[in-house]
């Protein structure tokens, strides 16, 4: 395959890259005029041909979810997901630091394309720069007659305004989000109804991640056929991988989805550090089952790493190294889901502190020989039993630790039975 | 304590319910944590039950109830940063500052906490002092950090420096340093 050119990061190395006068130097907001002279259900079609599925994590289509609003709904919401929180992901803080325009315009496009006429963008309070050139983004918009009243001579309106999270994971989670926008404790809502049914103050709502929106523009400007060239069967169009942990070039990389795993560690992330071998792979954020050495061929996509017993999340591949211990990585995962949890149901808030209790014992070598038929336990009535999938996630490195590296876990509990 | 500071905070954002994050975080901001009488205040002028303020105050991991240190030290102990030793950065600054994670020292000057990915892992291992990233950092280098801050900052010269008139100015961090990876071209 040729080399890829990026469409996502073009812009990101360019000096000023943030300035909206760079962003319309190189083509900026050409997508909205054109996306303006369409009919909203048009831009839906387009969309949904696309094949776009969402890149917050779920990996849901993001056309269908927009054909999901009550066309009749007087008032209209689009919320903006910043929080990015998942441990290894790193690329929507570049695209918010770096290209803020691009996600505008796609957020500008979707909201006319929903009939939203208020845009709610909810970011990370640690994002302190990611702030600045949100707000700063958002003033530029409004001056140049993209955001405010009868936008480009259109008559559509639209308002824009960012709020900021103030130290929650879970508020990534889209009702949590909801809930905080709301000046609430960021806990979790029952779903279904589904935001864009019931959403921010019960108005439809849609939420979408920053990356999925940023793929909006190039969607409506070189049309839903040439996106869907990209990619697998069902993973349409570029995705930036996020590489971290024992690499030589850790950093973000736009790909066409399906780029096997292989390729994205050796090749872009220039291979593991010293040349060690790799014992384990997360690729797809710490909510996402770990991948061995040899599952390593598996091409990034939705339905290949499902296949694979893992998940692509939100693509930010944690390479770990052979020098790795594996028990610490499952209990340091499990500590944070755990402060993480919010507390409301049981299976995640105890059943999570009785895994992390388990793992504190074997990492100190106090492990006792049923400790792992208990933390499988403990495992398996969480997975899927929670309110919301945060206490899925928890379950998901322990579960795949313990299978794919258990001789390390035994290994912990037999020091302990000789003492 | 200076409610004034408060009532000016609130009247920034307006009274509205939906404003209590960044009211709250600017108090915390501005006092190191969440006074009593702040957090009263709050109710009063949004017009929510004090116990709902106080839910916010709990919930959320940037509000604290008793004073921060002077200089605030995050370790990040997110899975990039633990796989490159975040930990043991951690542990080498417990020791240094002889104060646990999550606590202040004594002498009010400094805290230190372990957090949670703070979304640089390319950067990793991390830590964030007063809100400036230093990335790829050692053990040896975070304890060098501390040590130049724990520091007095007036030049080792025997003339006593004049008291400073009122509160420095520099005590306001500097915000909003870039911590985007751009990937390699
Ligand atoms: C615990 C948890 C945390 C999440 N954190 C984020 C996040 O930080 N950013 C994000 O975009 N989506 C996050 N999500 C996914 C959102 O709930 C939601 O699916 C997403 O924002 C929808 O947008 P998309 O379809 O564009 O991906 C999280 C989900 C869960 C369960
Ligand atoms: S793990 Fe430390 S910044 Fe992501």
């Amino acid at each position: 395959m040729a080399e890829w050119e990026p469409v996502l990061l073009a812009n990101v190395h360019r000096p000023n890259s943030e300035k909206i006068g760079t962003y319309l130097a190189h083509g900026g907001y050409q997508a909205l005029r054109k996306a303006l002279s369409m009919s909203p259900e048009a831009v839906v079609a387009e969309v949904k041909a696309s094949g776009l599925r969402g890149r917050g994590g779920a990996g849901f289509p993001t056309g269908v979810k927009w054909g999901f609003l009550p066309p009749d709904a007087p008032v209209k919401y689009l919320a903006v997901n910043t929080d990015e929180g998942e441990p290894g992901t790193f690329k929507d803080r570049l695209i918010v630091e770096r290209d803020p325009h691009a996600i505008l315009e796609g957020v500008i496009i979707a909201a006319y394309a929903i009939g939203a006429h208020r845009a709610f963008v909810y970011i990370r309070g640690e994002f302190f720069l990611g702030v600045k050139r949100w707000i700063k983004a958002i003033a530029d918009a409004y001056q140049h007659g993209f955001l405010g009243k009868d936008i480009l001579g259109s008559g559509f309106d639209l308002d824009v305004s960012v709020h900021r999270g103030a130290g929650a994971y879970i508020c990534g989670e889209e009702t949590a989000m909801l809930e905080s926008l709301e000046g609430k404790r960021g806990q979790p809502r029952l779903k279904p109804p589904y935001p864009a049914q019931v959403g921010l103050w019960g108005r439809p709502t849609i939420v979408q991640n920053v990356e999925t929106l940023a793929n909006v523009p190039h969607i409506i400007l070189r049309g839903a056929a040439w996106y869907a060239s990209i990619g697998t069967e069902q993973s349409k169009g570029p995705k930036i991988f996020c590489v971290s942990g024992h690499v030589n070039r850790p950093g973000n990389y736009e790909l066409p989805l399906g780029t096997p795993l292989r390729e994205i560690i050796e090749k872009y992330a220039g291979g593991v550090r010293y040349g060690r071998h790799i014992k384990a792979v997360i690729p797809g954020g710490v909510s996402t089952p770990m991948l061995t050495a040899r599952q390593i061929d598996v091409p990034m996509a939705f339905e290949t790493l499902a296949a694979a017993g893992s998940a692509l999340g939100t693509g930010a591949v944690i390479v770990m190294d052979e020098t790795t211990d594996m028990v610490e990585v499952a209990r340091r995962i499990t500590d944070f889901f755990v402060h993480e949890s919010c507390g409301a149901c049981v299976p995640c808030r105890l059943g999570g502190f009785r895994m992390l209790e388990r793992l504190e014992a074997i990492a100190r070598g106090r492990g006792r020989p049923d400790d792992l038929a208990k933390l499988e336990s403990l495992a398996r009535g969480i997975s899927g039993l929670t309110f919301c999938p945060l206490g899925t996630g928890m379950c998901e490195p322990v579960l795949s630790g313990l299978a794919l590296y258990r001789d390390e876990f035994v290994a912990r509990l037999n020091t302990a039975a000789k003492r | 304590m200076n409610l004034e500071r408060v009532e000016q905070i609130i009247e920034t954002y307006g009274r509205d319910r939906m404003n209590s994050l960044p009211i709250l975080e600017d108090i915390q901001r501005e006092f190191n944590y969440l006074p009593r009488q702040a957090l009263e205040l709050v109710a009063k002028r949004l017009g929510m039950p004090q116990g709902h303020v106080y839910q916010l105050a709990t919930f959320f991991k940037a509000f604290t109830l008793s004073p921060k240190g002077e200089h605030q030290c995050k370790v990040c102990l997110g899975t990039a940063c633990h796989v490159k030793g975040g930990a043991l950065i951690l542990e080498t600054l417990e020791k240094e500052l002889k104060v646990k994670a999550g606590a202040t020292t004594a002498d009010g000057k400094f805290s230190i906490e372990g957090v949670r990915c703070l979304g640089a892992c390319a950067l990793a291992p991390i830590i964030v002092i007063d809100n400036q990233p230093l990335g790829q950092i050692t053990a040896d280098a975070a304890v060098q950090k501390i040590r130049e801050l724990a520091a007095p900052k007036t030049a080792p010269s025997p003339a006593p420096a004049p008291a400073p008139a009122s509160k420095p100015a520099a005590a306001v961090p500097k915000r909003g340093v870039d911590m985007s990876a751009v990937p390699p071209r």
